[in-house]
């Protein structure tokens, strides 16, 4: 590694360079990642957008090293500070997971152990502090009444079925923040509660990110939020990094195609009365059999015979502001 | 937990009173006339009616059955027609071979079948899952009886390492333990294979859940994940069936009892059908059922031990 490159890792908390994962299925290999690039930097929320089956959830697993045994990581590196996560060992990796870096899964239903009292499951995850047991209770208790579970004490007993599916997300939050981490994963952590609901739990995320002073990787298709919460955004498409920018580039100045579709479909910015929703016409690219030509030129609404239709390179059209695609130099209206 | 220790005694005695007044009715639907069976070809009718008031069969059914029960609350299930002992002797001196052989044969394959089910899951497609896949459906397979004869014929017979019949001498407890080990074996050793495909799949099915990789995500060692986290979710279906086993093989351990020549509640059981014992047929059946109803009542109360959402829902 040489001292430049050591050098911009230190100013990132995580940083993921041209990712590249395959998984191997009965229909062939599906290339889920290609060359992401993804940099988090300190204190910073970044968003990360893209619909279903874009590789989201590819990029958390691989960060958390959990990816299915199907899956090969062809090339790249995800730095933390200045580890290379793809290069641990499994010791190496249980010192990270839970400790640097942890996260808040999607579905609060089915991601605490419906067998164990949620005092046990929060005093566990602090095994490898060398305080007592008391302490660490103590501990969880603060953390749950620091993220609003009322009479913490009392509930430490209780089991995860004995809560509401916001209280439960509360007490994911507890767990992933109790070992303050230098990096929160926020995989989805609204999606399965209602309007209200989630607005509260973003609020709580807002404040406590300030408060444990950790970057946070918050992955959702509710571009609202994304919208709210984030400083930094990156959008994906079909297992590439499209365009990535602070949050005003995006939600202002979009300049990949696939961007601004997915911005027109927000529901939030319909401004005129429809019975239609908007919708992107057209589907991902068969990930098995990719062509080299452009990933997005099937769907694409500004192609023509400007457009070569191959892969852009990855433009930098103000600072920090990038995006992949041959039309957008210009940043004008598309 | 003590809310679902009443509510499930208390369908467990009333599965008990359910189940003992079916049997008794199909006692007396068997044909067969326990009288003559009793006082032989040659009785007069006069013995025959005194044998009858004696054993109260001249009064309704209904009436049968309330003195009955009222005997069993007593500790009271009649008397043997042929000795004259009371049959709860006669049951409960053959209790304690039957309910050793059992726990012998279980002890030991669940001390086998479960930690090989854990190990096939934790390493699944290894060679050596395949070979304990291979191994469990080869025990499954071969009838109990079959181990019993053959594991007498290498191990009694040719290496003369353990006695063959019996049940050895009473009040030597190294006797009678060598006197176990091959019946047990023999009746352990197909529940080795189901413990350990019950366990391997169920334990799939945790390992895949969200909340294991949960454990993971948050640097659980290997040892939590499966030992703390998942094997106490995993391992309740194998509760359940070994709730329903031990109670099955009260009765169900006769063929090993019969090859190992052992005194035990299923030889009983056969040997008073055979000679049409009345009273004991119906004494040892009606306490193996109670004994049933108690395992797997046991067997639920560990499940909703290990997992509290089983206490909410009876």
């Amino acid at each position: 590694m040489t001292g430049e490159t050591q050098n911009r890792n230190r100013e990132k908390v995580l940083s993921i360079k041209d990712l590249s994962v395959n998984f191997k299925t009965e229909n062939g290999l599906v290339q889920a990642l290609r060359r992401v690039s993804i940099d988090i930097p300190p204190k910073q929320i970044v968003g990360l957008v893209g619909e279903s089956g874009c590789g989201k959830s590819t990029v958390i697993n691989s960060i958390l090293r959990l990816l299915s045994n199907n899956a090969e990581i062809i090339q790249g590196s995800i730095h933390l500070q200045n580890k290379n996560i793809l290069m641990m060992t499994s010791t190496q990796l249980r010192a990270i997971r839970g400790k640097r870096i942890s996260v808040i899964f999607q579905d609060p239903m089915t991601s605490l152990n419906p067998a164990l009292s949620i005092g046990r499951q929060m005093t566990d995850i602090q095994y490898r502090d060398q305080i007592n047991q008391v302490a660490k209770r103590q501990r969880a208790i603060d953390m749950l009444t620091r993220v609003g579970i009322p009479d913490a004490e009392k509930r430490l007993k209780s089991y995860p079925h004995q809560f509401s599916g916001g209280m439960r997300q509360r007490i994911a939050i507890a767990m992933a923040l109790i070992m303050e981490p230098d990096l929160l994963i926020a995989d989805e952590p609204t999606t399965a509660l209602d309007a209200t609901l989630q607005i509260q739990i973003i609020e709580l995320l807002k404040t406590l990110q300030k408060e444990f002073r950790c970057s946070v990787l918050f992955v959702s298709h509710h571009l609202g939020l994304v919208a709210d919460f984030c400083d930094q955004v990156v959008v994906m498409y079909a297992g590439e990094v499209v365009e990535s920018g602070n949050v005003r580039d995006i939600f202002h100045r979009a300049a990949h195609p696939y961007t601004k579709r997915l911005l027109e479909c927000d529901p939030a910015r319909i401004k005129t009365k429809t019975r239609v929703l908007p919708t992107i016409p057209g589907y991902i690219p068969d990930l098995v059999n990719l062509s080299d030509d452009c990933i997005f030129k099937d769907r694409c609404h500004v192609k023509d015979n400007k457009c070569p239709l191959t892969v852009a390179p990855l433009t930098e059209l103000t600072p920090g502001h990038f995006v992949q695609c041959h039309l957008s130099q210009e940043g004008e209206n598309l | 937990m003590t809310y679902y220790l009443i509510k499930r005694l208390g369908v467990a005695a009333i599965t008990v009173v359910i189940a003992v007044s079916l049997l008794y009715g199909m006692i007396h639907a068997v044909p067969g006339d326990p009288l003559s069976v009793v006082l032989g070809p040659r009785a007069t009718p006069e013995m025959k009616a005194a044998l009858n008031k004696r054993m109260g069969l001249d009064k309704p059914f209904v009436i049968q059955l309330g003195t009955f029960f009222i005997n069993v609350l007593q500790g009271d299930l009649g008397t043997d027609v042929f000795t004259d002992t009371s049959v709860s002797e006669i049951f409960f001196g053959q209790l304690p071979f039957t309910v050793n052989l059992i726990f012998l044969a279980i002890g030991w394959s669940a001390l086998l079948g479960i930690p090989l089910g854990c190990y096939s899951a934790v390493r699944r497609n290894t060679l050596i899952d395949k070979l304990t896949g291979v191994f469990s459906v080869g025990t499954i397979a071969i009838p109990s009886f079959v181990v019993a004869l053959y594991s007498l014929l290498i191990f009694a017979v040719w290496l003369k390492w353990l006695p063959a019949i019996g049940a050895g001498k009473e009040g030597d407890f190294m006797d009678q333990l060598s006197h176990l080990l091959l019946p047990s074996f023999a009746v352990g050793l197909g529940w080795v294979g189901y413990l350990s495909r019950l366990v391997r799949a169920s334990m799939l099915e945790v390992l895949g859940e969200n909340h294991i990789r949960t454990a993971r995500a948050f640097g659980l060692k290997e040892s939590t994940i499966v030992l703390g986290y998942a094997l106490r979710l995993a391992i309740l279906p194998t509760v359940a069936l070994l709730g329903v086993g031990i109670g099955n093989m009260l009765s169900g351990a006769v063929f090993a009892e019969i090859v190992f020549a052992r005194p035990g509640v299923g030889k009983l059981i056969f040997d008073s059908v055979i000679t049409r014992n009345y009273p004991l047929v119906m004494g040892s059946v009606i306490m193996t059922t109670i004994l049933f109803v108690l395992f797997t009542t046991v067997a639920d109360l560990i499940s909703a031990f290990l997992d509290p959402r089983i206490r909410e829902n009876l």
